[in-house]
């Protein structure tokens, strides 16, 4: 669970939480999150970025790392500081094949329930990588970034 | 006339159902089950039904609202019905658009314009 050294955080920076695979209970790390990137000065569209992905890669977590399993857990590792926030997110799954997954936006998808939780992580996010597995996700969301 | 619900507040307007939410972060995926289920009541209850969603309470969302959304507007298509949108904020529009979902929705800035949008049964 070290981050990657493209992320420009250091593993002894990262806040350590495990927490029960449910919504609920991810809510409070999430805030906590929140709290230190308001604290920091971040703007309502970068907090709203990264509750957003965040969001997803805990429902993610949740639903098919850990299978809806509420006897299983989601590991959490973050560090915020004044130019970026760096956030992990780890399931106790088996890890999945991201190339195997369709483009939600093509035409014979858009109509798809699901689906679209890796592409909005992808959108909203600087940086987002896996582990090889699969079961770990590190997000990375710096202060200011160019247009896309 | 109003009707009580725990997330969803629905006035009428000529025979439109008017949905506003009552939460600022609803449509998270705790809620959203239970929101997805009231909608889909409401839409089977009514053939043919107008329902227009009004999200200016709304300035968060997920995925799993979107897929709920979709599925709704599959029904309503089904029922011969309609659905509207309105009061989108930007940072949610913006959801909409990377998704390419604002090409499946009929979105507009505010309730008065969807309302003038609906065709009569």
């Amino acid at each position: 669970m070290r981050p990657p050294p493209d992320f420009g955080v250091r593993d002894e920076e990262l806040t350590h939480l495990v927490v029960p695979s449910d919504l609920r209970s991810a809510k409070e790390p999430e805030e906590q999150i929140v709290s230190e990137m308001i604290s920091h000065g971040y703007d309502r569209d970068t907090i709203f970025a990264l509750r957003l992905a965040l969001e997803e890669a805990i429902t993610n977590a949740i639903k098919h790392g850990n299978r809806n399993d509420p006897t299983k857990h989601i590991h959490l590792r973050y560090h915020v500081n004044p130019d970026r926030v760096v956030v992990m997110v780890r399931d106790e799954g088996r890890g999945f094949r991201r190339k195997s997954l369709p483009d939600p936006t093509a035409d014979e998808n858009l109509q798809r329930a699901g689906g679209r939780g890796l592409m909005l992580m992808r959108s909203y996010m600087t940086k987002v990588r896996y582990n090889r597995v699969g079961n770990e996700v590190w997000l990375l969301k710096t202060r200011k970034e160019p247009d896309k | 006339m109003d009707q009580p619900s725990s997330h969803l507040k629905i006035k009428r307007a000529d025979g439109i159902a008017v949905v506003e939410f009552a939460d600022r972060k609803i449509l998270e995926e705790l809620s959203i089950q239970e929101i997805g289920e009231e909608l889909m009541r409401l839409v089977e209850s009514e053939p043919g039904v107008r329902l227009l969603l009004n999200f200016r309470n709304v300035d968060h969302l997920s995925s799993a609202a979107l897929g709920m959304l979709i599925t709704l507007n599959r029904r309503v298509q089904e029922q011969k019905g309609q659905l509207k949108l309105s009061d989108i904020n930007r940072q949610i529009y913006e959801v909409f658009k990377i998704t390419k979902l604002n090409r499946l929705f009929e979105i507009y800035d505010t309730a008065e314009e969807a309302l003038a949008g609906f065709t009569r049964p």
